[in-house]
């Protein structure tokens, strides 16, 4: 019999983070269910994470954890600190004059807030796509797919670097579309191809977490398909996180979702149990529109 | 098996809490953002520096002339180098005179293009009258003091000067009392509100454009007519602003060195008449500071140098202030 | 009908009728301060083109200044003397203002920032005679001549501000959202700084320096003390160099003749280099930085 208390599933997937967590929080009973088949995606875990700009709290004591490859959708109204929460696990957050980030977030066992961490290693390691497209003009659409690689330094060969590019732009279903005209401006490609474009750059460097704010908000309806079925086939090689105002959104592409709300995660479930019998009446008068 | 629940933030208890740690926004990272940080810094650094550098540069300067001659460099009015006479304050005056009088006449004038830029003209001729406008303002001053020196005061010394002191008898009035002198105070304050017209106009434009669209619509909403809406909700929302505006124009025309001095007729008299020749403190630089002769001379005319730099810069942090208080409450 | 009555139709009317009364009366004023704001402008545009076009010819642009009574001559050094100056002064003044700029874009609303902000603000409104004796004390006198440095110094003095202003309004134009992407990408602050929001700012920001450019281009009170003006064919930095700016002013107050037509030549000269140069700057702008920005916010 498994034990299925929060606090003993805490333990399990806390086993799998951090030593140092591990030691504090598994017992031995529970260690043995702790292993899971080998994923090449990462966990990735807030603990106690408090975010604010000035002294307003955007995030409050968060602690969340976030199954590797599989796609989680946080969810709630605007303003509850989803974004927020979201731009904190590649400390991108603290960015923002005036900001400020409190507690722990885990990627891979090891917390990105440690002192001593190098920042900038850590959104390497992390893709991010904002809400609206964001390729860079200053580059062509090729520049843009290897921005990530560029920075980093990752010499691989002309050909290499070909076959890198055409695989990544392959995946976001943007080859077709582009490839006779790698050399120009990405501000010539329509605003879903753009996001495909930002996606394509995010993914280019293989993360193996890839967080997305609120992705296909600025898109048309064929855009948002052609996004939501990327999220789809990045299950299990990539760990996703993604913040959705669309209800209907987290539904069809998440496997877990987040509720949040004035800054506080109200309860995290899979999609399924979440939308159909929430525990928190809260959530449940989201759900059916009630507020937000 | 049933569903694995999910924990959330309060299934921990405080005693599990792991040590929190702290970020805080907006840091340089790394060698790379370190050494940019500083030059970026520095760069900042070397505009309060450069100010600081030309006060303290010329206040030492000009130290010598004003330990030796003393209030008199404000107060004297007889400039006489050989006799070691260095009374500034007709200068001072003509520097004034000349400013304030070319701002009575611009600024009308630069309020009337701002209005007809941003509310009245019609939208066909708005951005080529505008740029016209932009293009007086690019106009070196050379160019305007070449064509105030050979079309301007030979105008104002044939037709205006006689028909203003003959023709309608104000040569009575001790403000246009002498003969016609071409080059004049009021040549120079002509050409000066030609120059500082368009600066005005185009400071005066931009605050009355940032007036918010609420503001004109209630006026319109209330059934004010185009020229009360302008009077009643634009201006007096913008007032503040409009004001600075006229007093950046003041301080560009305090500083500006040659179409004056090709116009004033550069004669070191308090000004008293407009047909009458005058000097301001930047003629009197741009004339004599490179034959100046002596030390003491140089010194005398750091020290003017420093007065001009004194008023200027008064005048402009009171405009700048004026504005800035407008713009941020936009 | 007692006072406190509503006002008859009859007054209504008349009210209304004075009200647009007034409104066309202002209208026409209005009007009236604008044309006669422009006619300088056509008056000077005239008189530069008559006087100078008397003058105007091939050898006026690559002769040296011919002495009084002799018939032709021209402004050849005082064209390149002028761009020599504007060289240094970019040299000097663009570096400076552009790390300014992006300074007080960084940096916002901090203190520091706000006192610089303000202080360029005053800087610009320095007289730029008193920056020309700034240059002569600094430079000219400690090294005993007038040179084409100092007079370079002082422009690029004047310049500084003018970018940093300019700097600092195309850099806030680039959406938060793409430094944020490079940064999220893995680009250092000082990276995402410069290959991405300032090489998306750069066309705007070219132009902006263009700008400054042409405005130091005429400056002439900078220059009587330091550049000082030769009459003769020097490209050299540390003496004096010829200045269009400065023959003008030298020519038109001579009492010769045929210096005095010069002046107006040189005057037509120096205002063509100035709209060349603001005409590039707005083709540079209208070419690239539509495109980068329009589409950058993403819509």
């Amino acid at each position: 019999m498994t034990d299925v208390t929060p606090r003993a599933l805490d333990a399990r997937l806390a086993a799998r983070l951090t030593p140092a967590v591990a030691m504090r929080a598994v017992s031995p009973a529970t260690r043995d269910d702790a292993s899971d088949a080998a994923i090449s995606a990462v966990a990735v875990r807030t603990e106690q994470l408090d975010a604010m700009y000035g002294g307003v709290a955007a995030v409050r004591s968060a602690t969340l954890t976030f199954t590797p490859g599989r796609v989680t959708a946080i969810i709630g109204p605007s303003g509850c600190g989803k974004s927020t929460l979201l731009r904190c696990i590649n400390r991108l957050h603290e960015t923002q004059p005036a900001a400020r980030v409190r507690g722990a977030v885990f990627v891979d066992g090891r917390d990105v807030y440690a002192a001593g961490t190098d920042v900038v290693a850590v959104r390497r390691s992390i893709g991010f796509v904002a809400q609206r497209p964001t390729p860079f003009p200053s580059m062509n659409i090729r520049e843009n797919v290897v921005a990530g690689l560029r920075v980093a330094g990752i010499r691989v060969s002309g050909t290499e670097l070909e076959d890198r590019v055409e695989a990544v732009l392959q995946r976001t279903g943007l080859w077709d579309e582009v490839s006779d005209r790698l050399d120009s401006d990405p501000m010539s490609l329509s605003g879903g191809q753009q996001q495909r474009l930002c996606l394509a750059r995010a993914l280019a460097p293989e993360p193996r977490v890839l967080l997305l704010d609120e992705p296909t908000a600025a898109l048309d309806p064929g855009s948002t398909q052609r996004i939501e079925e990327l999220v789809y086939l990045l299950r299990g090689e990539v760990t996703t996180i993604i913040v959705t105002h669309n209800m209907q959104q987290a539904a069809r592409v998440s496997d877990i979702t987040a509720f949040m709300l004035e800054g506080e995660l109200i309860e995290q479930a899979p999609t399924r149990v979440l939308f159909t019998a929430p525990s928190d009446a809260r959530t449940e008068l989201y759900l059916t529109g009630r507020f937000g | 098996m049933s569903a694995p629940t999910y924990p959330t933030a309060r299934t921990m208890s405080s005693a599990e809490r792991p040590p929190r740690s702290n970020a805080r926004g907006d840091r340089w990272v790394g060698w790379g953002d370190r050494i940019y940080g500083a030059l970026i810094t520095a760069c900042a650094l070397a505009i309060p520096l450069l100010l600081v550098l030309v006060a303290a540069i010329i206040a030492r300067s000009a130290w010598p002339a004003v330990s030796t001659v003393g209030a008199e460099l404000v107060t004297g009015t007889t400039w006489d180098v050989p006799r070691g006479q260095f009374g500034a304050l007709p200068a001072i005056l003509g520097t004034l005179a000349s400013s304030l009088l070319s701002l009575i006449i611009a600024t009308p004038l630069a309020l009337g293009v701002a209005i007809f830029v941003s509310e009245l003209a019609p939208p066909a001729i708005r951005r080529p009258f505008a740029f016209l406008v932009d293009v007086l303002a690019a106009i070196p001053s050379v160019v305007y003091g070449l064509w105030a020196l050979y079309v301007l005061v030979p105008f104002l010394r044939e037709v205006v000067m006689p028909f203003l002191g003959d023709t309608l008898g104000l040569g009575a009035l001790p403000l246009f009392k002498g003969p016609a002198y071409g080059p004049s105070l009021l040549a120079a304050s002509l050409v000066l509100s030609i120059m500082i017209l368009p600066y005005i106009a185009a400071v005066a434009r931009e605050l009355l454009q940032a007036v918010p669209r609420s503001q004109r619509e209630a006026a319109l909403a209330l059934g004010a007519t185009r020229w009360e809406m302008v009077r009643d909700a634009v201006l007096p929302y913008a007032r503040s602003g409009l004001v600075g505006a006229a007093i950046l124009g003041l301080g560009r025309a305090l500083g500006e060195t040659m179409a004056v001095t090709m116009v004033i007729g550069n004669r070191h008299e308090l000004p008293s008449s407009l047909f009458q020749p005058a000097y301001t403190m930047a003629s009197l630089l741009a004339n004599e500071f490179n034959e100046a002769s002596g030390a003491l001379h140089v010194s005398a005319l750091m020290a003017v140098a420093g007065i001009l730099l004194a008023i200027t810069l008064i005048v402009n942090a009171i405009a700048r202030w004026l504005v800035w208080r407008m713009e941020a409450r936009t | 009908m007692s006072a406190l009555a509503a006002p008859s139709r009859v007054q209504r009317t008349e009210r209304m009728a004075r009200r647009r009364r007034m409104g066309s009366f202002m209208t026409v004023v209005v009007w009236c301060a604008a044309l006669l704001s422009v006619v300088p402008l056509i008056l000077i545009a005239a008189h530069l083109i008559i006087g100078g076009a008397r003058v105007l010819s091939p050898t006026f642009f690559t002769a040296l200044p011919a002495p009084p009574g002799v018939s032709g001559g021209g402004v050849a050094n005082g064209v390149a003397g002028t761009l020599v100056l504007l060289g240094i002064a970019s040299v000097i003044g663009m570096p400076i203002g552009l790390g300014a700029g992006l300074y007080l874009a960084e940096h916002g609303r901090t203190r520091l920032a706000t006192i610089v902000r303000y202080l360029s603000d005053v800087l610009s409104g320095l007289p730029s005679i008193v920056v020309g004796i700034f240059a002569w004390e600094l430079i000219v006198r400690p090294s005993g001549q007038f040179s084409a440095l100092a007079g370079g110094f002082a422009l690029g003095m004047i310049m500084i501000p003018l970018v940093a202003r300019a700097t600092e309004e195309m850099v806030r134009l680039v959406p938060v959202a793409l430094r944020e992407a490079a940064l999220a990408l893995g680009f250092t602050r000082w990276r995402s700084s410069l290959q991405i929001v300032l090489r998306t700012a750069l066309p705007g920001i070219v132009t902006a320096a263009l700008v400054a450019v042409a405005r130091v281009a005429g400056e002439t009170a900078p220059l009587l003390f330091t550049a000082f003006g030769t009459p003769f064919w020097s490209l050299r930095l540390d003496r004096p160099i010829a200045a269009l700016p400065l023959q003008i002013y030298n020519y038109a107050t001579s009492p010769y003749d045929d210096w005095r037509a010069q002046a107006w030549g040189g005057a037509l000269v120096l205002i063509a280099l100035v709209l060349v140069i603001s005409i590039i700057a707005r083709r540079v702008t209208r070419s690239r930085f539509g495109a980068a920005t329009g589409g950058a916010r993403g819509d």
